[in-house]
């Protein structure tokens, strides 16, 4: 089994982000949960959402406390948590960020980057002060986990996103091809 | 067809699938996506039914109570204090024997305020003869919640469909959800045995004196047994068209088990794994899922509990001054019927929305095995010093 933290902010669309990954890894065969860690969710403020995966079927229903990877959708969060708490070592950190993100708290971990605000911008998804970010997000995700297609997230994208479904598509091809991983 | 739906959504859909016609609720998380739902169903004409807002959960319930008294199918669903604002309600609803359901997303009661699951708002509406069932998955939320309008229209009870906060109600997961066809199939319109009608006015609910409430009682009690029987008859009838079946109670791996959990909700599913996991260790452990509380299935429970050493209730949930409420009944079930009965010990866990987690299940499994805890007491666990 695999879990993935999503971290961002109220209003990013982070919950979101982790039922459209949890949709493409379902077209991709896989047995899927997805789930928000409930608090009292105020726009701006941080936020998590849980994704299992799996080849068989998954029992457990708990929060995840030791993700195999993450998914940091707001890099100003590194300064208020530590995104990294309980991430398995070897786990890959995916961040938005236009540069490479240097951080202490990432040396034992693969950290790759995408500059999702970038995208969102350039699609016209959402406003330039307020992108929705998560399909490029994902877009950058299933490159660098390798375990599904674009094809099983452009079916996610059109079963789920309501409107500008092309622009979200865009979105996450061009994350696809622009995401990096930092020489480590 | 399977997709990955919210357990929320899960019975929106089944109550588009019953076509119910008459919709009241007042939101409250973790409810609301449910009724939010229901009435985008309602507006982009994906249901046939009237959504009518009100002001308040009793308000809900009294409109559900009307539009049922018409003859016709309805629902509402909420959570905690909304609930708790129903009681008066939950009694006329089953005292009237109208066959309204419910879907109830278990919620803390306050204060302190808290959103999270805790089976505590249904639970203390144990008395008021609504039949309960309480679901594990988004699977299980859908075809119970199908189900329930065919037992509530069989024995004219009403029924409360239960499912934890977040955990399940906030879950996506994949669930089949079947054709409108063969929803139709499995539950055809409903045809009431009375119901108001302007056109032929009467009155329903007039005064019960001494000579007739007690019979009226006691035929609720009757329809209330009947529902174990009709239960089975739905289950097989449903397995028949959509290859699925829950059962009263459902034994996991208790076959030559010493210790067996008992368990309800969400915490069944954690369990089966940490019971997987134990089993490869060669532990002889299982666990009884109670799907139904209302009704509670006595027999069932006796039957899947007579050999087994000891037997460790988890309860998410409490009623002060008595205990953990699953582990009251399982007791009372047993005694009597099983000579000699094992040894019966309650954990209380997980209230308030805390985490149970594997850890969590497995201080428990090793009090029960080791019978660290006593019969006559709740265990809390993991608490805080």
């Amino acid at each position: 089994m695999l879990e993935i933290r999503f971290h961002g902010r109220g209003g990013q669309g982070t919950v979101v982000a982790s039922v459209l990954m949890a949709n493409a890894f379902f077209y991709a065969k896989y047995c899927v949960q997805s789930f928000p860690l409930f608090g009292v969710e105020r726009r701006g403020a941080p936020v998590e959402a849980y994704l299992r995966i799996d080849k068989k079927d998954i029992f457990i229903r708990t929060n995840v406390y030791t993700p195999d990877h993450l998914v940091v959708m707001d890099r100003t969060l590194l300064d208020s948590i530590d995104v990294t708490k309980g991430l398995k070592k070897n786990g890959i950190i995916l961040i938005n960020s236009n540069e490479p993100v240097e951080s202490e708290l990432f040396s034992n971990f693969k950290t790759a980057y995408v500059d999702a605000t970038g995208i969102a911008i350039k699609n016209k998804l959402g406003t330039r002060t307020h992108p929705i970010l998560n399909t490029a997000m994902l877009g950058g995700l299933t490159k660098v986990l390798n375990l599904c297609s674009m094809n099983d997230v452009k079916r996610a994208i059109k079963k789920e996103v309501p409107e500008f479904v092309d622009n979200n598509i865009k979105a996450a091809m061009e994350a696809s091809h622009q995401v990096k991983f930092v020489n480590s | 067809m399977k997709r990955v739906l919210e357990g929320s959504h899960a019975a929106a859909e089944a109550v588009r699938l019953a076509r119910v016609k008459v919709i009241s609720a007042f939101p409250i998380t973790p409810q609301t996506h449910i009724v939010e739902k229901l009435s985008e169903f309602c507006s982009n004409g994906s249901m046939d039914a009237k959504f009518i807002k009100v002001e308040s959960e009793h308000s809900a319930l009294a409109a559900v109570i009307g539009s049922q008294s018409t003859g016709v199918r309805s629902f509402t669903a909420t959570s905690s204090q909304g609930l708790a604002l129903m009681h008066e309600l939950l009694h006329w609803t089953s005292g009237a024997r109208l066959p309204v359901v419910m879907v109830e997303v278990n919620r803390a009661l306050a204060p302190g305020w808290n959103i999270w699951t805790d089976q505590t708002d249904s639970l203390s509406q144990r008395d008021t003869g609504w039949i309960q069932l309480y679901c594990e998955t988004g699977q299980e939320v859908l075809d119970t919640t199908l189900m329930a309008y065919k037992l509530a229209e069989a024995v004219f009870l009403p029924v409360m469909v239960v499912l934890d906060a977040f955990f399940l109600s906030h879950t996506y997961e994949p669930v089949d959800v079947p054709e409108q066809e063969s929803a139709d199939k499995f539950l055809p319109d409903f045809e009431p045995a009375f119901s108001l009608d302007i056109r032929n006015a009467y009155t329903l609910n007039q005064l019960a004196t001494p000579d007739v409430y007690m019979e009226m009682r006691y035929d609720m009690h009757l329809a209330m047994e009947d529902a174990k029987n009709r239960m089975a008859d739905i289950e097989n009838e449903f397995s028949k068209i959509f290859g699925r079946k829950y059962l009263p109670v459902e034994p996991f791996r208790c076959d030559d088990a010493e210790t067996v959990f008992v368990t309800s909700g969400t915490i069944t599913s954690t369990c089966r794994q940490l019971v997987n996991d134990l089993r490869k260790k060669g532990e002889r452990v299982g666990l009884l899922k109670i799907k139904m509380f209302r009704p509670f299935p006595v027999k069932e429970v006796c039957n899947c509990l007579k050999n087994i050493k000891q037997v460790a209730v988890i309860d998410r949930n409490f009623s002060f001054g008595a205990g953990g409420i699953f582990a009251q009944e399982v007791r009372a079930a047993l005694y009597g019927f099983i000579n000699p009965a094992p040894c019966v010990m309650g954990f209380v866990c997980g209230l308030g929305g805390r985490d149970v987690t594997i850890e969590t299940l497995t201080t428990i499994y090793k009090k029960a095995k080791n019978r660290e805890a006593g019969q006559m007491e709740s265990v809390w666990i993991d608490l805080k010093k």
